[in-house]
């Protein structure tokens, strides 16, 4: 009895502490860098879109909304083909995509503006008893066009290749099409509609491979391929020897509201970029190197 | 005697009530129709624009067998738009899920009607209820995690297919089918099975020869609702069927349904464009298939009676 008080009491004093600390250091980080925003802000943001983004948008969201109370901002998934619509015909506020608006059929790309937020890099990826961890572009389209059906073809062991990829339309796969294929249809395969259950997928069939966002490469029984030589990680994308990356982008219709532009603004800042930004896996595009334009077309900075 | 003709004319206090409550039900009646219509209206507009608007071949839809709807074929000037896989898939996972689950299904009902009535409805009916109310997801992520790797590990390739699927959606409708068939066995009267014993029939005969035979509407009914269930059913099959819009080579080949690429490709098309259109059309199947698994339903039921 007197030992469960003990406990109960314990516990209560650590949960203050703990409540305390938080408050504390809450505090003190919103003194070291308030933004100078002499106007109140309010208003509703919704923004709807990719999912590759979504993670990302939520915790610069959160962010924003600590900074600026009376601005709500709401973020949604759906995936890019749906917050490219859903942004062109007004619905929402800001629409995520992982693709310019100018890929995708069926948009008006000139009526829209295009807020680039972040980078991707996507890495390809295999199961870890793949014996291969250097391949060359030329194999890697062969295998996803369905050229090269064994890895021993490539330097592995005799084992068939199971290729993962994502569905029609996704904007990683998109990405990956445009920097690999080169112009080829991929071969009909098993589609999933995530990178969790990509990453799942391949971490569990053997001779398994597929692609993935950086993010998501730090898991057991995946590993992620060189290509050329070159190894899938920020350095490398930033300036562009590793050529598989994509730009996040936040699309808006016009005559957006001040809470947008500020939200907008703030995703732009060093702050983000060099914090929240690289925590969750993205690259920050103050640290790239080069500007690609939806054309394909890459310069240096 | 004015007092009384007043009272006659005016409408009393229980007519009024009578009136307000039909006139509420008869609101939620038209919204629940009004919904159904639009609902029906929409899809069917989207699902023809593919038709009409895009130019597709009804033929081509229906009967080809390529399904790429980005990529436009270099001969014809149309994009791969056949759906011949994801039907076909869809009906075979379909009809498999419920030739297993039928067996087991009557099996099970007629222990806890005929054989063990007390036994059976303490314990069976809580864990059939049980199993009715775990959500599909659930089915999927065990799908994935326990019979995918068991299949690739019994047959080889990589788990993912039509097998997998069927399996998953077998343990899906074996509840929806149990509980049904319990309901129409227990309908049958029981003078038939009195009758029957009385005549020197052993409890096997009485069974097989009466019971089921009186209940095969009901029976029939269930199997259909089973299928419908398995047809419409999207996320616990999208998880374990591959998701390939390939013609399905064997059973552990991976595959897809319409569900499946249905609920892929949603969030990646933009609305108006064929990429979409084409995704509407087969929600239209969809649609239509719950549509003829109902009257099936309703003419077993006028039909089926035992004479």
């Amino acid at each position: 009895m007197n030992k469960t008080i003990i406990g109960v009491a314990g516990g209560v004093v650590v949960i203050a502490a703990g409540i305390a600390i938080y408050a504390n250091s809450n505090s003190h980080t919103d003194k070291a860098t308030t933004v100078a925003t002499t106007k109140k802000l309010s208003g509703k943001v919704l923004s709807l879109g990719s999912t590759a983004l979504q993670p990302l948008a939520e915790q610069v969201g959160t962010s924003f909304q600590e900074k600026n109370p009376g601005v709500t901002i709401t973020v949604q998934g759906g995936g890019s083909g749906a917050g490219l619509s859903q942004v062109a015909n007004g619905s929402v506020q800001i629409g995520n995509s992982d693709v310019f608006a100018e890929e995708k059929d069926g948009v008006d790309a000139s009526k829209l503006k295009d807020h680039q937020v972040a980078v991707v890099g996507i890495a390809p990826v295999v199961n870890s008893d793949v014996q291969v961890s250097n391949i060359s572009k030329t194999q890697l389209r062969d295998i996803f066009t369905g050229k090269i059906t064994n890895w021993q073809e490539v330097g592995g062991k005799d084992e068939k290749i199971v290729i993962i990829n994502r569905a029609t339309g996704s904007g990683t796969r998109s990405v990956f099409e445009k920097n690999v294929l080169d112009g080829q249809n991929a071969v009909q395969s098993t589609e999933q509609d995530s990178n969790g259950t990509v990453q799942k997928i391949v971490s569990t069939t053997p001779g398994a491979i597929s692609y993935l966002a950086f993010a998501y490469l730090d898991a057991s029984g995946i590993k992620a391929l060189n290509v050329d030589k070159v190894t899938p990680d920020k350095k490398n994308v930033e300036d562009n020897s590793w050529p598989i990356w994509a730009y996040e982008h936040m699309y808006t219709k016009g005559n957006e509201s001040e809470a947008t532009k500020a939200f907008l603004k703030y995703f732009a800042t060093k702050e983000v970029q060099k914090t929240i930004v690289p925590k969750l896996g993205y690259i920050g595009l103050t640290d790239m190197k080069v500007t690609r334009d939806a054309t394909g077309k890459v310069e240096n900075k | 005697m004015d007092n009384i003709t007043q009272k006659l004319m005016q409408k009393s206090e229980s007519t009024k009530k009578d009136s307000l409550g039909r006139a509420v039900s008869l609101a939620a009646l038209s919204l629940i129709v009004i919904v159904v219509i639009s609902i029906f209206a929409f899809v069917m507009s989207r699902g023809l624009s593919t038709f009409f608007h895009d130019g597709v071949h009804v033929k081509d839809f229906l009967f080809g067998s390529t399904w790429n709807p980005s990529v436009v074929n270099p001969q014809t000037k149309q994009p791969y738009i056949g759906a011949l896989p994801m039907i076909f898939g869809s009906f075979l996972v379909t009809f498999l899920a419920a030739i297993v689950a039928t067996p087991f299904a009557i099996g099970t009902s007629l222990f806890m009607t005929e054989i063990a009535q007390k036994r059976g409805t303490k314990i069976m009916q809580p864990i059939i209820e049980l199993l009715v109310g775990i959500p599909s997801v659930v089915y999927g992520f065990i799908g994935l995690t326990v019979v995918v790797p068991f299949i690739r590990s019994v047959f080889g390739g990589s788990g993912f297919g039509i097998l997998s699927g069927t399996i998953v959606l077998f343990v899906m409708v074996l509840p929806t089918i149990t509980s049904m068939t319990v309901d129409t066995l227990k309908s049958v009267p029981r003078h038939y099975r009195e009758s029957a014993l009385a005549i020197g029939a052993t409890r096997w005969q009485m069974i097989y020869k009466v019971v089921l035979r009186a209940a095969t509407p009901g029976i029939l009914t269930a199997i259909v609702f089973g299928m419908a269930r398995a047809f419409g059913e999207a996320l616990a099959v999208q998880m374990v069927i591959g998701n390939a819009a390939l013609m399905p080579h064997n059973l552990t080949s991976p595959a897809s349904t319409l569900t499946s690429i249905l609920t892929m490709g949603i969030g990646n098309t933009v609305m108006g464009s064929l990429q979409n259109d084409v995704l509407w059309t087969l929600a239209m199947i969809l649609l239509l298939m719950s549509l003829v698994f109902n009257l099936v339903v309703r003419a077993i039921g006028r039909r089926g009676e035992m004479k």
